[in-house]
């Protein structure tokens, strides 16, 4: 290998580093790409995980790039390997074993890890987190081998309710415990929250808001939980998802600087030249606040690895910036939500249309006439116009009538924002 | 003119028999239409996937079933690898990618449906049978 060319080191093997890869090779076919993970898997879909426990996707679909993708791209996989240090003077990584890794330019892209609070009997065989592949594969164990029936959830987020929805999918008895009023409190507003827990209660699912575990109880494994009000659970199974925090050791004892996430500028790079951050271990900016904050949505991570890959490879390209937005479906109920949804009517315009008879709901709420955030329940097609509404922002004043319309289209909109997309080439950025 | 014709003839082309009759008679699953016309008053269009340059729903798709056909430069979705997790519904700015019914080879409900330029066609079939040649296919470089 000649001295000119450019060696590439990417921490994580995600959303963000796989992004990165592609950018780079679409300008850099000759540089050296080294990706380091801690797990073991060549690549996988995390977002998958829940579809794996409830049998929905075998072991076999879970990668989402083919097994060439890393040969064709003239990657080297150092996988099972930590990265323990980085030493930002020798621009070198050292991983678990020892071996340091040398940088011309470095990405961090190591994701997040689950926050596991202090319960007495947290450590007992059957009390599990699940953000990883490793983890569905011993939770589904850990149902077989025990013939588990009953299970908790700790948390009511998004991670937690793939995983109740799973485990109900399995046959199995949840019951879901979660600390705030009311489930998915950080993605929906009221109204979300409360059709979606009327669904899962309609389907048998145990529902305690309000409430936290104080203490996991059994010999060796877990056999029953104990909540905040004295209320004892019997089940076989535990799945902690309170929260996930941003994997940023890896630059603690160095100038990289971090909030939550380590911090990263419009081109994806930290405040240390040539390292660079994306994904769920990063705060980059957010498009509809200007500030940092951390998005840790599979979109934004793509995204963030892609610009990233780009300047890293030296063709300099800005991130716009991101918000945040999921698509879930429970209960055979989908939901879309996207931006800024649970807010203080006084600063925003709020419209919103509950259908009971279809148990559908859409809510759009504006600022300064411009839509800030959007909640679909029940039907979600064409969502995506809002998102383009939102990233364009378009001023609604003469169509917002139309806005809630279950037939909503590009037709409503004004009509030199309609021939841009519809004769153009359109608004995507 | 909002005839609606590319609608009969897109739905047609993906279905089990690309037969018409059976189709509308309710002998096989009907899939739905992949191009959309929109229609209010005197205006009407039809719309379909731009296959985007920087394709949003690219990005959004988790599982890797999105992908840019290397030849064709079309965004397809490898029906195999799609779970239906609506992600590249919920970004793309056209609203051209619909929750799926049926599909030509499989009864299956949890995938999306969009625009495959009518895949073997030497011309998509909404552009060859539109009467007013209000829908045109061109290469852009």
């Amino acid at each position: 290998m000649s001295s000119d060319n450019i060696r590439y080191v990417i921490v994580g093997n995600s959303a963000g580093g796989t992004a990165a890869i592609e950018a780079i090779r679409q300008c850099d076919e000759k540089g050296k790409i080294t990706v380091i993970s801690e797990e073991t898997y060549f690549n996988y879909s995390r977002p998958l995980i829940s579809y794996l426990l409830a049998k929905k996707v075998t072991l076999n679909d879970m990668p989402y790039r083919k097994r060439e993708f890393y040969k064709d791209n003239d990657v080297e996989l150092i996988l099972g390997a930590k990265a323990e240090k980085l030493v930002t003077e020798d621009k070198c990584v050292i991983l678990s074993g020892g071996q340091k890794v040398p940088f011309d330019k470095l990405l961090l892209a190591a994701g997040g890890t689950p926050i596991v609070p202090k319960i007495k009997g947290s450590n007992l065989d059957g009390v599990f987190t699940f953000t990883t592949l490793a983890d569905a594969l011993k939770i589904e164990e850990h149902i077989n081998n025990h013939k588990v029936k009953k299970a908790v959830v700790l948390g009511a987020g998004l991670i937690g309710l793939k995983a109740t929805e799973a485990l109900l999918e399995l046959k199995m008895e949840v019951t879901i415990v979660e600390m705030s009023g009311r489930i998915l409190s950080t993605t929906f507003d009221e109204k979300t929250s409360s059709i979606m827990r009327t669904a899962l209660e309609k389907r048998g699912c145990g529902l305690f808001t309000g409430n936290t575990i104080t203490a996991i109880e059994g010999e060796n494994k877990i056999e029953q939980v104990i909540l905040k009000n004295g209320q004892k659970i019997p089940a076989g199974l535990a799945i902690i998802a309170i929260g996930v925090k941003s994997n940023i050791e890896l630059v603690n004892e160095t100038p990289v600087k971090t909030n939550r996430g380590i911090l990263a500028d419009e081109f994806m790079q930290t405040n240390v030249k040539d390292v660079y951050a994306a994904g769920d271990c990063c705060e980059a900016k957010d498009f509809l606040s200007g500030a940092n904050h951390p998005i840790p949505i599979w979109p934004a991570a793509v995204r963030q690895g892609k610009i990233a890959g780009f300047n890293m490879a030296g063709s300099k390209k800005e991130y716009r910036g991101s918000f945040a937005m999921n698509s879930v479906e429970l209960c055979g109920i989908p939901t879309i939500s996207m931006g800024q949804t649970a807010v203080e009517e006084k600063d925003y315009q709020v419209l919103q249309r509950f259908d009971a008879e279809k148990n559908t709901y859409r809510k759009i709420v504006l600022k300064n006439n411009r839509i800030v955030g959007a909640i679909l329940v029940g039907n979600i097609e064409r969502s995506g116009i809002y998102t383009g509404l939102i990233k364009d922002r378009v001023d609604t004043t003469n169509f917002r009538e139309q806005l809630l319309g279950e037939d909503f289209g590009l037709i409503s909109l004004p009509e030199e924002y309609r021939k841009h997309l519809v004769t153009g080439n359109g608004g995507v950025f | 003119m909002g005839c609606r014709l590319c609608e009969v003839h897109c739905l047609v082309q993906h279905s089990k028999s690309k037969d018409i009759i059976k189709v509308y008679k309710g002998k096989e699953p009907k899939p739905v239409p992949r191009v959309i016309v929109e229609e209010k008053g005197y205006l009407s269009f039809a719309l379909q996937c731009r296959h985007c340059e920087e394709a949003p729903c690219l990005e959004a798709c988790p599982t890797g079933a999105m992908y840019r056909d290397k030849k064709t430069g079309a965004v397809l979705c490898d029906e195999e690898k799609c779970v239906g997790c609506w992600m590249c519904i919920m970004v793309c700015p056209f609203g051209v990618i619909a929750r799926g019914q049926e599909t030509a080879d499989r009864e299956q409900t949890k995938i999306v449906s969009k625009c495959d330029l009518c895949i073997g066609e030497e011309t998509p079939v909404c552009v060859k049978n539109c009467p007013n040649e209000a829908i045109v296919c061109e290469e852009i470089e």
